[in-house]
């Protein structure tokens, strides 16, 4: 390595000309040339978090006794469920992540209505089939069904039939049902709203995919049943020929296909004017269509824009400060090296943030704090090197020797220090992990991209680039440029 | 400069800052967070500049309270001219929705009410959090005395150096446990998260200068193996001072921009960290390497009765 300083600088080179090209776009895209097809198409915007930008966040948790265990699949679908639902909303950019054994991490950037969505979070999801006879209401309207045990977690917001039962939808099995008609549809200005009849819930699923067909190539949702649910929906569908059976999740009308054929085999297609996103939405609500846990909010954080905002502003003007008097001190104590190493601190900043958005971490105030913070330690390991080259210097090596002895006696310290710092990292971003803190997780991984990059740049990019003076310049003779006096060469 | 002799003040000097925070810790308890302990903060700014007196929120709390959810008693603080935080007993989303309301038609003056932000922790998390965070801790000074055992493996008594390495990492957490409790006493700062944050990387310091001054420690003493141990200490701790007050001024310069721009959400965390790591510098110099002398010469045999020759 310090045989080919060049070579060295030109792969730093290359590779800060990289960071700097990735820390500039907003999306990077390689195209292969000779095909054009595309190698790499990726988003690499800042990701900021919710402390910097504002927003909604929320650790949910099963509601179960604690001794119940949640499997990690019910986990998983849970938090599919939960996504799906959000982006129904119209909340974009949601991140939703499980943290085992039960508990889920949901973030909703830059909301104004954290009270409704944390409503919409709490519905269970109940998927039925509604038997809506020959009148069908509009697909939005929110209907009444005889289905009326909703397990849902206690608040008195969302559902004002809610009663606090634990009875979940897969208890119940569907029940067909014997007259096909809506109780009050001849009555709609009566007083009392319309009941509709459950035919069947969303737990008679066995299989949900999405299909186009073949001769109009529209797109199709084909459904299987579980072998006990077919033979009753066998017996429901051909008495209903006809008729209008609506999908209704959470008591909201998603779609109202017309059943045309009796359907004996448990097969189904359900037809509309479906897009493929759309299709695929519904198809993903009919395979999850009910939590298959009922979940609680134990712990939620608002933060307001403004207070965001403030926090970057505040948070540059800081950075820009720190770095200035860290860049000033080493110029000034350590001279030529000194300014070596502030050029190596560019390289790392530029790298680090590279990392920040390839990876990408989510910057948060803590975050930003991290990072500033492995700056300091960025410049630890150059001022460990440094003292040791002054001291090699004055034990009347050459500078060339000082340099590699420096560097190789420095190391152990460097190695040791940085890695228990590493250790201490990877316990906090556990302890984060655990409880969603996302602002703990933040920190401990930028200062563990801090530590990793800065002994990259100290070990390796400072020396390259001392190594490239020192070849073009008649350096023995100047030895004030490295903070030592003349006579003590 | 010899800082070896004189270790026995020093080791006063760090009695000196540990006790008084000792004392706060014990009789006025570290005032902890709803991070910890469950419940709702919230903090409200209004734009008309004439925030609601603390007993106008009181009451208001208290209207929303129900047999279930008890919000009287909240603790109510002002933050600068126009802001106010709030912390009370564990309330929802809808409630924090119609308490915000209420606030705005009430005390609005005619400007808006804006939630800088809102948090709510159940009890049984808070307290999940702070019976992992002590776990957190634990673990932490477990796995780097046992990286350091491994580090100093081929030097004798590998095992001292990661012992006084956590007792100089012990001393950092008192220094700094002690120095919110007593920050909290007095500015009424509430031990939360960050605070956790704060005092894992201030080990992670801690550990990281001690190192550096064992490492010479360690190459100083196969170098100079007729030297008597005291002296060799010493001599590593001047060798390496020059990078410890460099290292320590870059980091406390950064921290210190932080702390003064950085704005007031981490300010807390910030002046938490300058307090530590300073004390992770000064333990690594005058804490840590003494007591490996203390160890070799066994000196505790002296502790409790006049020694006949001074070991120093």
């Amino acid at each position: 390595m310090t045989r080919r300083p060049y070579l060295m600088l030109g792969l730093i080179l290359l590779l800060t000309a990289l960071a700097i090209w990735v820390d500039s776009s907003q999306r990077i895209t390689i195209t292969n040339p000779i095909n054009s097809q595309t190698i790499v198409d990726r988003n690499v915007s800042t990701r900021l978090g919710l402390d910097l930008r504002g927003g909604l966040q929320t650790l949910l948790e099963a509601d179960l006794p604690a001794d119940a265990s949640v499997t990690s699949d019910d986990l998983k679908v849970t938090r599919q469920i939960l996504e799906s639902r959000a982006n129904a909303l119209g909340v974009s950019e949601v991140i939703m992540q499980v943290a085992p054994p039960r508990r889920i991490v949901a973030e909703f950037p830059g909301i104004s209505n954290p009270e409704e969505v944390v409503a919409s979070l709490q519905q269970t999801g109940l998927l039925e089939f509604v038997d809506m006879g020959t009148s069908p209401v509009e697909a939005g309207t929110i209907i009444q069904t005889d289905y009326g045990q909703i397990s849902t977690v206690p608040s008195n917001t969302s559902t004002p039939e809610s009663t606090h039962s634990a009875v979940t939808p897969a208890e119940a099995s569907p029940t067909p049902a014997a007259s096909g008609t809506p109780e009050a549809t001849a009555t709609p200005a009566a007083e009392t709203p319309i009941i509709y009849h459950t035919a069947m819930t969303g737990a008679a699923l066995k299989t949900v995919t999405v299909v186009r067909d073949s001769t109009s190539g529209a797109y199709e949702i084909s459904f299987v049943l579980k072998t006990d649910s077919a033979q009753l929906f066998s017996d429901y569908t051909g008495s209903h020929i006809d008729q209008y059976l609506a999908i209704v999740l959470d008591k909201k009308v998603i779609s109202v296909p017309v059943i045309k054929n009796q359907i004996s085999d448990g097969q189904g297609v359900i037809q509309g004017n479906f897009t493929s996103t759309s299709a695929n939405a519904l198809a993903i609500q009919l395979r999850y269509g009910s939590l298959p846990i009922p979940v609680k909010i134990v712990e939620s954080r608002t933060v307001g824009p403004t207070l965001g905002e403030e926090s970057i502003r505040r948070s540059e003007i800081a950075g820009v400060i720190g770095l200035t008097i860290v860049i000033v001190f080493m110029a000034l104590y350590y001279r030529l090296p000194g300014v070596l190493a502030d050029l190596a601190l560019g390289v790392y900043a530029l790298t680090s943030l590279m990392l920040f958005k390839l990876i990408p971490v989510v910057l948060t105030l803590p975050g930003i704090a991290g990072f500033i913070l492995s700056i300091g330690m960025a410049v630890d390991a150059n001022i460990l090197i440094f003292e040791r080259l002054k001291e090699e210097l004055r034990a009347g090596h050459n500078l060339r020797q000082a340099i590699d002895l420096g560097w190789s006696r420095a190391w152990p310290s460097i190695r040791d220090a940085n890695f228990s710092t590493l250790i201490t990292c990877g316990i906090l971003f556990w302890f984060g992990n655990a409880f969603g803190a996302s602002m703990v997780k933040g920190f401990s991984l930028t200062l563990a991209l801090g530590v990793i990059v800065s002994l990259f740049t100290a070990i390796i990019v400072t020396r390259t680039f001392l190594h490239v003076v020192l070849d073009n310049i008649k350096f023995a003779e100047h030895p004030r440029w490295f903070g030592i006096q003349e006579n003590l060469r | 400069m010899n800082i070896i002799k004189n270790r026995y003040l020093y080791f006063g000097i760090s009695l000196l800052v540990i006790i008084p925070g000792m004392l706060a810790l014990i009789f006025w308890k570290l005032p902890l967070g709803i991070d910890f302990t469950g419940g709702s903060l919230l903090e409200v700014k209004f734009e008309s500049g004439t925030p609601p007196s603390v007993t106008d929120v009181t009451n208001l709390y208290t209207e929303f309270s129900t047999p279930t959810r008890d919000l009287s008693n909240p603790l109510v603080q002002p933050l600068g001219t126009d802001s106010i935080s709030i912390r009370s007993k564990e309330m929802d989303d809808a409630t924090k929705g119609l308490v915000v309301a209420a606030l705005q038609e009430r005390f609005g003056n005619g400007g808006a009410v804006i939630v800088m932000h809102f948090t709510q922790v159940s009890a049984a998390i808070g307290q999940e959090v702070a019976v992992r965070a002590a776990g957190a801790v634990g673990l932490a000074a477990l796995f780097i005395l046992l990286y350091i055992t491994y580090a100093f493996r081929g030097v004798q008594h590998a095992f001292r150096y990661g012992t006084a390495a956590i007792i100089a990492m012990i001393h950092d957490i008192l220094v700094t446990v002690g120095a919110e409790a007593l920050l909290g006493h007095f500015l009424g700062w509430e031990a939360d998260s960050l605070f956790l944050t704060a005092l894992l990387t201030v080990i992670g310091f801690s550990v990281h200068d001690t190192i550096v001054v064992f490492d010479r420690i360690r190459e100083n003493s196969n170098k100079y193996r007729r030297v008597d141990y005291e002296t060799v200490v010493n001599h590593s701790i001047v060798q390496t001072l020059d990078r410890s007050i460099n290292t320590q001024l870059t980091v406390m310069l950064t921290l210190l921009a932080l702390a003064l721009f950085g704005g007031t959400s981490i300010r807390h965390f910030v002046v938490i960290l300058l307090i530590g790591i300073f004390s992770g510098t000064y333990s690594s110099i005058f804490n840590a390497p003494p007591i490996l002398t203390v160890w070799e010469n066994r000196e505790w045999r002296t502790w409790f009765h006049r020694p006949e020759r001074s070991g120093a």
